[in-house]
């Protein structure tokens, strides 16, 4: 049997990649169903990843960090050991801030490493100044609750109890941090037992062949993806986080892509140094390389396998002590924010080197509330929700009203919310004409409003208050986000986009605005039933569709042909 | 003679099986479906009835199944409907759960299904319920009058009201109901808190929606099935299959549509538990693969799981369904080699019915399932007992040009497209027992529809869950199915609480109260000798999903709260391996209501040990591990009990044929099953 010796055969290569994507679905599986924290279940804000012996990413969103992660940990991993970890200058960025909480399981088969298993997730809170761990007034790390090194939460399958204790005795949410990091242990474990049953199923050393073949053929499709796309002559494109909550900004981030042979750099150079505030994004290598992965394999080839087997092909320059690479001890807690606007830079500088995805930006964050305090029976509560925005106007189709950027995050159901919390949500809609218009248009900004029911705090992240979310070829740019705090007594006030422990009282309500979304295209070349469709469904206002869309309606709604086609004819806006 | 018939219309073919209620000894026909589902019937009645040699008086009950409540759904082809919501909350379709697909970038290339009701055709009344059910804001009821006018004028046949915490305090909704009723009583009216009183109101919302919008279609649809019976001479009682493999009456259906629709995997999983408790088999995982897709599902101690949520199409429904997980694989699944990255994928676009396979001769030239196991010689050359004759050259020629850009022979091209098909269906099986804490290797595999049995022999072996068995008729599996259910209903209410040592009156209560209105629904049925069934939805506080467990109950009826949370405990062990120490919380209580089922099991037969040589038809080459050898084919049709099968084998009948590897063995059993099991575990 000479053949044994070569390739794996390629029925068993799609079958053990069919099975790698299973055990990544089931990962998913276990911690939806058994965690606690909302920002996990009800919004997934969890990441499996499964990697050979050497620590490549096999299945997973991420880039794989766990060969920084075992030179950092030194000591030797055995089987039935599990690794946590929530440093995130200690894995080199793997994860971005202090709450993301990261375990580790290998993978040992007769003996033998055959690869890691690995997931994170964002716990509810890990101590430090605020609840939820992320103080917009944060000035070092320090202020962002515990940072747990690389340890040992299990030796050989035995929890190390002690351990468990110091950890969760530093958060407000400790019985839901320990669920949480659970499931997220029992994900790890069905990941390995997975893994073993290939092994066991077609021979260790061709289960390695095949994750290497695995590894190769997506190498090599993204090579002709790059050499096809990515140009030669350097191009550029720059964007800003409006400010670090601390009065500083805006900061600007500028990414320049060129190829050179085989290779495509992106570079960071340019993109202004770290702030004092906490929107540093400590980027991991691996990570930006395989986010950049998944745009190119997202608009070229949605068959291409998400494995890190082309990391080779990009290089990546970050400067030291940039917004992108800042240095310890800086405050990292709302890096959401400055990690949706490098989604933005990264989606510009591709735009222009292909119409594939020529699209407007997105509302660009990740805003969140977290509101606390102490209920009318004396119990503590903390109730802590991300909102999305605009999606901006893209080649497929308009973008999505009050839709999430990031993928398979839900809203929280209000019927949730007011069963457990104590607070009344007003009003969920999307905001009218919020979204730039375009052929395609751009998704409308969302308002929430809370009603606060008991006293308490307040703590709120998110941007794009002033710099608006840009359009693309024609495409106008969406409208800003806004917080205001309506007083029980009448009186409003305007926060800023990134504040802390702002205290409420019982009758207090918020209206929560999150910013709208480039269009795409000129306005003019939208069709008139898609502009009226949005008027009678009261996403476009009677007045923006005539102003920006050159689109005529008479009172009851109805399309004035003549109007209509004098306006588009005379380059739309009637001047007002 | 007693008659009873089960009519399984869907889109392709209406199956019937007519059974005697003394003996249990069935008959069954098979006619093309027309565009009206209602049109095959009489055909079909007729068919059935002559090969049973019954007259129509003798048919005292029917069971119905159809995919018209599916299929307009799918098709987007339901009535116009509007939607009342809580002021503030109007764009609840139009915002969902905010959700977007994954992975990273995923909204760059998706498309966003439109919502079942236009935002033009919705309307927000000021009217406000809190969590607890105390009213904050009166119901507007002007407001109502004039949105419900409004709608109508609109050409709105039918609204869902959805008011925020309904299941709480329904007296808003039912408001509204009267207000239309006073006003247009034509309108079909839903109310989110009746078609389901639980939270999570987008959920809630989607679920009375979409019963809206197939209620005016399948209402009417109901009343012309009924009519042509009677003009058929039939003058029985009716019974529609639920999505949860119970009956309920005609009347009942056009109301309630919504669960009805997945009655045809419901009617495949119950026939399967049927065939195979009854040969001693009672856990079991199913299999019934079809055209475009597959069907799998896992049954535990003779029972169907029960899924609460199910996503028809774009739409996420709440309403209890056998839970049927559906993978994009079947026999018309297309093979495919991606552009850059140079693998071999199978499905999940399907050449259909139409063109079909390449070896159908309809047109397709893609390569798909089919044409591979033809080329392997797993399948006869003509399928339907001749109707369909099938192209060997054809389905050969394009599997080996499939292969030329992989260095693949046909053949080789052909095994792989097979494997790999194989491991995406094992797959799927896996995780859905995974997920419920079972191990594969102690079910049995039932293998059904048109091409499940070709490919049970082999999932077996990837799962290890031997024997697979074949039913008699795997064709018709799901109208036989039918016949073994009774009527069934579920009461429930969400009851937000944490559960204390001790007793607790307001759960019993609450129980009580569905115990009554259970009761009164059994006897309103007719239905005598009816089972209730007490179940809840418990988690630890606040925790995302919710398990649902078995009440225990004492002497009184009380329910008796720490053996339930004993029992939540455990299974929380069982299935995810740990136990929190949190406090467990309840969130939702639910009766459920089952009326007998009529079916009588056929009866054994005496069982002869044979080698089934008098059912050999022919000999033919398959390709197995890499090599050409022979294999036997045999007609099921004379296969006797007892008659063991060696493989490599092929087995035809009308409607399915059979593949038995090489190294295993096919016995027909005392119930006419194939039971397929590897050679050395005789």
């Amino acid at each position: 049997m000479t053949a044994e010796a070569a390739a794996v055969d390629l029925a068993t290569l799609e079958i053990i990649e069919s099975a790698l994507l299973n055990i990544r679905e089931e990962m998913d599986a276990v911690v939806l169903q058994s965690a606690m924290s909302p920002i996990i279940r009800e919004q997934h804000d969890e990441f499996p990843l499964v990697t050979d012996a050497a620590g490549n990413m096999l299945v997973g969103q991420f880039g794989s960090y766990v060969p920084l992660l075992l030179e950092t940990f030194g000591d030797e991993i055995r089987t039935g050991d599990v690794i946590l970890q929530s440093d995130p200058y200690l894995c080199g960025g793997a994860i971005q801030h202090t709450p993301d909480w990261l375990v580790l399981a290998p993978i040992d088969f007769d003996g033998e490493r055959v690869g890691y298993a690995s997931m994170f997730g964002h716990v509810l809170d890990c101590g430090g100044t605020v609840p939820g761990s992320m103080a917009a007034t944060a000035t070092s790390i320090w202020d962002e609750g515990i940072r747990i090194p690389p340890v040992k939460l299990f030796a050989e399958d035995r929890l190390n109890v002690d351990v468990l204790r110091i950890i969760l005795n530093n958060s407000r949410t400790p019985e839901m941090n320990e669920a949480d990091l659970m499931a997220l242990v029992a994900a790890c474990r069905t990941a390995a037992t997975r893994v073993q049953d290939l092994c066991r199923r077609f021979g260790t050393a061709t289960y390695q062949r095949a994750c290497d073949a695995l590894l190769q053929r997506t190498r090599d499709a993204m090579a002709a993806i790059i050499a096809r796309h990515i140009p030669t002559e350097p191009v550029n494109f720059t964007d800003v986080v409006d400010d670090d909550g601390q009065g500083n900004g805006p900061f600007e981030m500028k990414l320049t892509v060129w190829r050179e042979g085989e290779k495509a750099f992106f570079d960071w150079t340019g993109t202004d140094p770290q702030a004092p505030g906490p929107i540093n994004l400590a980027t991991h290598e691996g990570m930006f390389k395989m986010f950049v992965g998944i745009y190119l394999i997202m608009a070229f080839d949605p068959e291409i396998s998400f494995n890190e087997g082309f990391h080779d092909l990009i290089e990546v320059i970050l400067e030291p002590g940039s917004l992108v690479s800042p240095e310890f001890p800086a405050p990292l807690g709302l890096l959401n924010i400055t990690l949706a606007r490098h989604f933005d830079v990264i989606q510009g500088v591709l735009a222009l080197c292909a119409p594939e995805f020529a699209a407007g930006a997105g509302y660009g964050s990740s805003p969140a509330l977290t509101y606390s305090g102490t209920d009318d029976r004396g119990e503590y509560f903390q109730l802590g929700e991300i909102s999305y925005g605009g999606l901006p106007g893209r080649p497929a189709g308009d973008g999505m009203d009050g839709h999430s950027w990031w993928p398979l995050f839900t809203n929280i159901p209000t019927e949730y919310i007011e069963s457990y919390f104590p607070v009344t949500v007003q009003t969920y809609r999307s905001i009218p004409d919020s979204g730039g218009a375009g052929h395609r248009r751009g998704g409308n900004g969302v308002e929430k409003v809370y009603r606060f029911d008991s006293d308490g705090e307040i703590t709120i992240q998110d941007d794009r208050w002033q710099s608006r979310p840009w359009g693309w070829a024609g495409g106008l740019p969406g409208d800003l986000s806004h917080k205001m705090l309506h007083r029980a007594g009448g009186e409003t006030e305007h926060l800023p986009s990134k504040c802390d422990v702002v205290a409420v009282e019982a009758g207090d309500s918020l209206s929560f605005i999150t910013a709208g979304a480039g269009g795409l295209g000129d306005p003019l070349r939208r069709p008139v039933e898609s502009v009226l469709r949005d008027v009678r469904g009261g996403l476009v206002s009677p007045e923006a569709a005539r102003r920006h869309y050159g689109v005529a309606l008479t009172e009851d709604l109805q399309v004035d042909e003549a109007a209509t086609e004098q306006l588009r004819r005379s380059g739309g806006s009637d001047s007002d | 003679m007693s008659l009873s018939l089960a009519v399984d219309a869907g889109g392709t073919f209406t199956d019937l099986v007519l059974t005697d209620t003394a003996s249990g000894h069935t008959w069954i026909a098979k006619t093309p479906s027309a565009s009206d589902p209602t049109e095959a019937v009489p055909d079909g009645i007729a068919k059935v009835c002559d090969a049973a040699g019954a007259g129509r008086g003798a048919i005292a009950s029917l069971h119905y199944g159809s995919t018209a409540a599916l299929n307009v759904l799918l098709t987007r082809r339901g009535a116009t409907i509007g939607l009342l919501t809580t002021a503030g909350f109007g764009q609840i379709l139009h915002l969902a759960r905010s959700q977007t697909p994954g992975p990273l970038v995923g909204w760059l290339s998706w498309v966003k299904p439109d919502p079942l009701v236009p935002l033009e055709l919705t309307r927000e009344i000021p009217e406000r319920v809190r969590a607890d059910g105390t009213v904050e804001v009166p119901l507007d009821t002007e407001a109502a009058r004039r949105a419900v006018a409004d709608l109508a004028e609109r050409g709105a046949e039918a609204i869902a009201v959805v008011f925020l915490h309904s299941y709480a305090n329904p007296d808003h909704e039912l408001q509204v109901r009267r207000i239309a009723g006073d006003m247009a009583p034509d309108l079909h009216v839903t109310l989110s808190h009746e078609v389901l009183p639980e939270y999570r109101e987008y959920e809630r919302a989607m679920t009375a929606v979409v019963n809206t919008y197939i209620s005016p279609s399948v209402s009417r649809s109901l009343q012309a099935f009924g009519s042509r019976l009677h003009a058929e001479g039939l003058d029985c009682t009716v019974n529609v299959v639920r999505s949860d493999g119970g009956l309920m009456s005609s009347d009942a259906a056009a109301v309630r549509p919504v669960e009805t629709i997945v009655s045809g995997p419901s009617g495949g999983v119950a026939g399967a538990l049927a065939v195979a408790t009854a040969a001693g088999f009672a856990d079991i995982l199913t299999l019934d693969m079809g055209g475009t897709s597959t069907d799998v599902s896992v049954c535990t101690g003779g029972e169907a799981l029960i899924s609460r949520d199910t996503v028809v199409g774009d739409h996420p429904v709440r309403s209890p369904s056998v839970d049927v997980r559906s993978i994009g694989a079947g026999g018309g699944s297309i093979a495919f080699v991606p552009e850059l990255l140079r693998g071999l994928r199978v499905g999940p676009a399907s050449a259909g019915a139409e063109p079909g396979p390449v070896c159908y001769g309809r047109g397709g030239d893609r390569p798909t399932v089919t044409d591979a196991n033809l080329v392997l010689g797993r399948l006869p050359a003509g399928l339907l007992g001749g109707e369909i004759t099938l192209d060997r050259e054809a389905a050969e020629r394009a599997l080996s040009l499939l292969g030329s850009d992989l260095d693949m022979s046909a053949h080789e091209t052909a095994q792989a497209v097979v494997d790999i098909a194989n491991e995406k269906m094992a797959g799927a099986l896996r995780i859905m027992s995974v997920e419920r804490g079972l191990d594969p290797r102690d079910y049995t595999l039932v293998a059904f529809g048109g091409a499940g049995p070709l490919h049970g022999n082999a999932l077996a072996g990837l799962l290890g869950c031997f024997p697979v068995l074949v039913p008699p008729s795997p064709g018709v599996l799901s109208a036989y199915g039918f016949h073994t259910v009774g009527h069934r209903n579920t009461f429930s209410r969400t009851l937000i609480r944490e559960l204390r040592a001790g007793k607790d009156k307001d759960v019993t209560k609450a129980f009580s109260e569905m115990v009554d209105r259970a009761q009164a629904w059994l006897n309103a049925q007719g239905l005598t000798g009816g089972v209730l069934a007490y179940t809840c939805d418990l988690r630890f506080l606040r925790q995302g999903y919710e398990i649902e467990v078995a009440v225990p109950t004492g002497d009184g009826g009380e329910v008796l709260i720490d053996a339930l949370a004993e029992r939540f405990r455990s299974e929380h062990q069982r299935l995810y391996g740990f136990v929190p120490e949190a406090p467990i919380e309840m969130v939702n209580v639910r009766v459920e209501a089952r009326g007998p089922a009529a079916h009588i099991a056929p009866k054994p037969q005496t069982v002869v040990p044979g080698d089934g040589d008098q059912a050999r038809a022919s000999t033919e080459q398959v390709y197995q591990q890499g090599g050409w050898t022979e294999a036997g084919v045999y007609e099921r049709d004379h296969l006797r009990p007892g008659d063991a099968v060696s493989g490599p084998a092929i087995i035809t009948q009308t409607d399915t044929t059979t593949f038995v590897h090489g190294g295993h063995v096919a016995v027909t059993d005392a119930w006419a099953n194939l039971l397929i099991s590897p050679e050395d575990s005789k």
